[in-house]
């Protein structure tokens, strides 16, 4: 199938970006999204031209680093599907794709389609662990954890950080990616210590780090490729009210 | 060149307790006296980093991926080995020696396999401890699964995404540290050089990947935790940025590089596509838990899967290994799969696939239970392929996946360069010839967690703080160096893409030093090696500029480090003229096709030295001395 693409490129942070019109001709069906985008760099390279920048590594859905705007839409039309998992099949011979970087003030773009989401990291260092030391745990199973509990944990455990909930989200908030880290933790019996000093650290560090507010409308559920539930914002607006009420 | 292993005396069970009785110690007031710098984030290095954080030495933690959390420990699916025996089933630590061992071919060193096996419980402890949401039975205790090369059920998991979870588990630690100040971490930085001072491993030189500044770091010691070189072949199951570039520069600076012909091919991954294919993906091998593996008998058959009778299938793994049937080790079940392919019998679009059917299971055990076992598996393979696997059985095809080989270290992980410490897959040391499936996880960890957090203290305590300056000269020629290759690559403007010249390279690897390999094949890759790379050097093109954002430059500097790596690779494996785990060569197989070891010549560890870019590598033999398992010919019939 042939395609057009109509690309964001971007030098670097500080300069100026703007979409860029490219002839994606031959695609096969079979191809990942990913793979298209190499064909499409291996002709510019032919051309001279600067190949598009974008961010990817494993290339089976779980790394996290791959993401874009594809037509609008975090990663594309297909629901619970990563870019790179994202193949040409469910695309039109002729269709025109635009492809976007991340859009939100704290992931400011790099290069063409590649963001800076070290602001992830820092939420993750401002209490999204459980302060164990390496030695001197308990057995496994001295800690006996009933099955749905370990389960749930595992839903919002099953977060890649991509940063498709940030992108989508109209006002550019982290709450899905939050409460994913807050829940996993909160809900098991080994995360209850810290229970409240993690919600507290970590939403305070979602508003340093530039993230806007939530309004719950889903956006970031909808796009997510792990499918992380909205009702762990739920869960963790309540852990957050109660760990409040107690810090007074 | 005498190569110490420093294995310590005394029985097997009590070499590793013996030994951190006696190792030096560092007291807490002196260790944040000293600099380690960690290369890499993922199981090993992510561990390590935080590990001697904790202990309170000074870190420094790099990792080419924008986060920690995203190195490529993270796509490892299907789980953990761990000698608890929850199970009740006879599992023990020397049970999971054992099995590593011979599952390994009898290619590794058997103290180092011991203390692996004798941490694995302590790892599930510390995950557990962390928060890693492991898969659970009602009880609230623990499950587990079986996998590949075993007959207890010793495997933990986290649904089909093990890996992720245990390197989150390791990722937040690292992340408790980096708030707390004791480890500084360098994301989109790539290692490009090791800085050896007095014949001392003294730091590093990388570069940003994003504003493209060169800069040097120096440590009192350097530990590397770069992972595997799987994609020599191009196509493989690793992560698109996954390199040999930091142990190939160790090596080029004087680490000695062990049994690099020893690299696992995965029999479960999808087929490949098409010429457009960037990557290989796998299909954990816990599948084969219960999935049965079959082809029609008849060569040629091109009827769908459904449309064969029972009859007239031939479930080959079962046939040829009833013992363990399915669940073979994986250098076996992929040959099995090349050979029935190689007889015209193979499945799919060119014949190079084998169905992996679970219509027995689901008959068996209802869809729910596959669907929960399996789901984000099956829906994996859809996405793909666009077939629906609970309908039609998965087609699969063994493809490059891990790499056994790597840099030599002794008992503490220490290579040869005193200061250069080698863990997780980076090195060579715990699964000779070949890995059992769910034990990559377990020595990442046991390296990180529970090895090098010890031994390293030894070294340190020995040398005291002694820290060169960056100005040093030995930083200022190696940045030099690098400028000036940096700007060679830019300099060429020649007509072919990297990822042209990767794909040729890998091509000919998978053809002529892949599953099977002879001694005619091998010589003819080692004559085409160096013209490719030659070529590489005279007509690759890559644009931009070195002062920015640049990913064919970085792509360029980790495909002309395969292009070297690759003459070695293929070097050891014709040296090796015997078959052993993973490596086949054809001339060596018993009448069935077995691979037939040749232990009175081939016992021991191939150490390459190098010598100079003109100067044939030196081979160095550690000799493999076995004190309580008996050498036997694996079977697993």
């Amino acid at each position: 199938m042939n395609l057009t693409l109509r690309v964001w490129r971007q030098k670097d942070s500080t300069s100026q970006g703007g979409f860029v019109e490219y002839n994606a001709d031959d695609i096969s069906p079979d191809m990942s999204f990913l793979e298209m985008l190499d064909i499409v760099n291996e002709s510019l390279i032919k051309r001279g031209e600067e190949p598009i920048a974008f961010d990817h590594d494993c290339r089976e859905g779980i790394c996290g680093t791959c993401g874009m705007m594809i037509n609008g839409v975090a990663h594309g039309p297909l629901p619970a599907t990563t870019t790179c998992q994202l193949h040409m099949r469910h695309f039109r011979d002729g269709q025109a794709i635009t492809i976007e970087p991340w859009r939100a003030r704290s992931f400011p773009v790099i290069k063409d389609l590649v963001v800076d989401r070290s602001a992830f990291d820092r939420l993750i260092q401002a209490g999204g662990y459980i302060s164990t030391r390496s030695g001197g745990t308990p057995d496994g199973n001295a800690i006996p954890i009933p099955k749905p509990d370990a389960d749930l944990s595992m839903d919002a455990a099953a977060c890649i950080g991509c940063g498709a909930c940030v992108a989508a989200c109209k006002n550019a908030s982290a709450m899905l990616f939050v409460a994913a880290k807050v829940s996993h933790l909160n809900i098991l019996p080994q995360g209850k210590l810290e229970k409240d000093r993690r919600v507290l650290n970590m939403v305070r560090s979602m508003d340093e780090e530039g993230f806007g507010n939530c309004t719950v409308m889903g956006s970031c559920e909808a796009v997510c490729p792990k499918e992380i539930s909205l009702d762990f914002i739920s869960r963790m607006n309540r852990d957050h009210l109660k760990a409040l009420w107690r810090s007074k | 060149m005498k190569l110490d292993a420093k294995i310590p005396a005394g029985p097997l069970a009590d070499k590793w307790s013996r030994h951190r009785n006696h190792i030096k110690l560092i007291n807490p007031a002196n260790k944040r006296k000293f600099d380690v710098i960690v290369v890499g984030s993922g199981l090993a290095g992510g561990s390590a980093a935080a590990t001697l954080s904790e202990l309170g030495y000074k870190v420094k933690c790099f990792c080419f991926q924008d986060s920690a959390r995203r190195a490529h420990s993270i796509a490892a699916q299907g789980g953990i080995n761990a000698a608890k025996n929850y199970q009740n089933d006879g599992d023990s630590v020397y049970r999971l020696f054992y099995d590593t061992i011979k599952g390994g071919d009898f290619r590794a060193r058997e103290a180092n396999v011991y203390r692996l096996a004798e941490v694995s419980v302590n790892i599930i402890d510390q995950c557990v401890a962390q928060g890693v949401p492991f898969a659970r039975e009602y009880s609230g205790y623990l499950a587990n699964r079986s996998f590949g090369g075993a007959q207890v059920s010793r495997t933990f998991y986290a649904r089909g995404q093990t890996g992720q979870q245990l390197l989150l588990g390791a990722y937040q630690a690292l992340a408790k540290q980096i708030e707390a100040g004791g480890v500084k971490m360098f994301p989109r930085t790539e290692m490009l050089d090791l800085v050896v001072i007095d014949g001392h491993a003294k730091g590093i030189v990388v570069r940003d990947l994003v504003t493209g500044e060169i800069s040097s770091h120096a440590a009192d010691a350097v530990v590397l935790a770069t992972g595997g070189y799987g994609n020599v072949f191009f196509l493989s199951t690793n992560a698109k940025g996954c390199n040999v570039t930091a142990i190939w520069r160790a090596y080029k600076r004087g680490a000695l590089m062990a049994n690099p012909c020893y690299t696992q091919i995965h029999p479960t991954c999808i087929p490949v596509s098409g010429d457009h294919q960037s990557k290989l993906t796998l299909m954990s091998e816990s599948l084969r838990n219960d999935g049965r593996v079959w082809v029609p008998r008849r060569s040629g058959d091109h009827r769908t899967p459904n449309e064969i009778p029972r009859e007239e299938r031939d479930y080959f793994l079962e046939r040829k290994y009833p013992a363990y049937g399915n669940l073979a080790p994986r250098d076996i079940a992929s040959r099995a799969a090349k050979e029935v392919c190689d007889e015209g019998r193979g499945v799919g679009p060119g014949g190079r696939g084998v169905f992996l059917d679970f219509a027995d299971a689901i008959e068996r055990l209802g869809l729910n239970v596959i669907r929960e076992r399996y789901g984000n598996l099956f829906e994996m393979y859809e996405r793909i392929t666009g077939e629906d696997a609970y309908q039609t059985p998965m087609r699969i095809y063994p493809a490059s996946h891990y790499t056994m080989g790597g840099l030599w270290v002794d008992y503490n992980l220490m290579s040869n360069v005193p200061g250069l410490y080698v863990i997780g897959e980076a090195n060579f040391s715990d699964h000779g010839a070949n890995r059992l499936g769910a034990s990559a996880l377990m020595q990442g960890l046991a390296d990180g967690y529970f090895i090098l957090p010890y031994t390293i203290g030894d070294y340190l305590a020995t040398e005291r703080p002694a820290k060169p300056s960056l100005d040093h000269q030995e930083f200022k020629k190696v940045e030099e160096e690098i400028a000036a290759r940096t700007n060679k690559f830019l300099s060429i403007k020649g007509n072919r893409t990297v990822t042209e010249f990767h794909r040729e390279l890998g091509k000919l690897m998978w053809d002529k030093c892949g599953m099977g390999r002879n001694e005619a094949g091998l010589k003819e890759a080692l004559e085409k090696i160096p013209k490719l790379r030659q070529e590489f050097w005279e007509d690759v093109n890559v644009l931009g500029d070195g002062n920015e954002l640049n990913q064919s430059l970085e792509y360029a500097g980790r495909v002309a480090d395969f292009m070297e790596f690759a003459e070695l690779l293929v070097l050891d494996a014709l040296t090796r003229d015997e078959s052993c785990g993973a490596h086949f060569r054809e001339e060596h197989q018993t009448p069935d096709g077995e691979a037939m070891r040749h232990d009175e010549n081939f016992a021991y560890v191939a150490a390459w030295e190098f010598r100079g870019p003109d100067a044939p590598p030196a081979l160095h033999k550690e000799p493999l001395v076995y004190e309580e398992v008996h050498l036997a010919q694996r079977s697993y019939k």
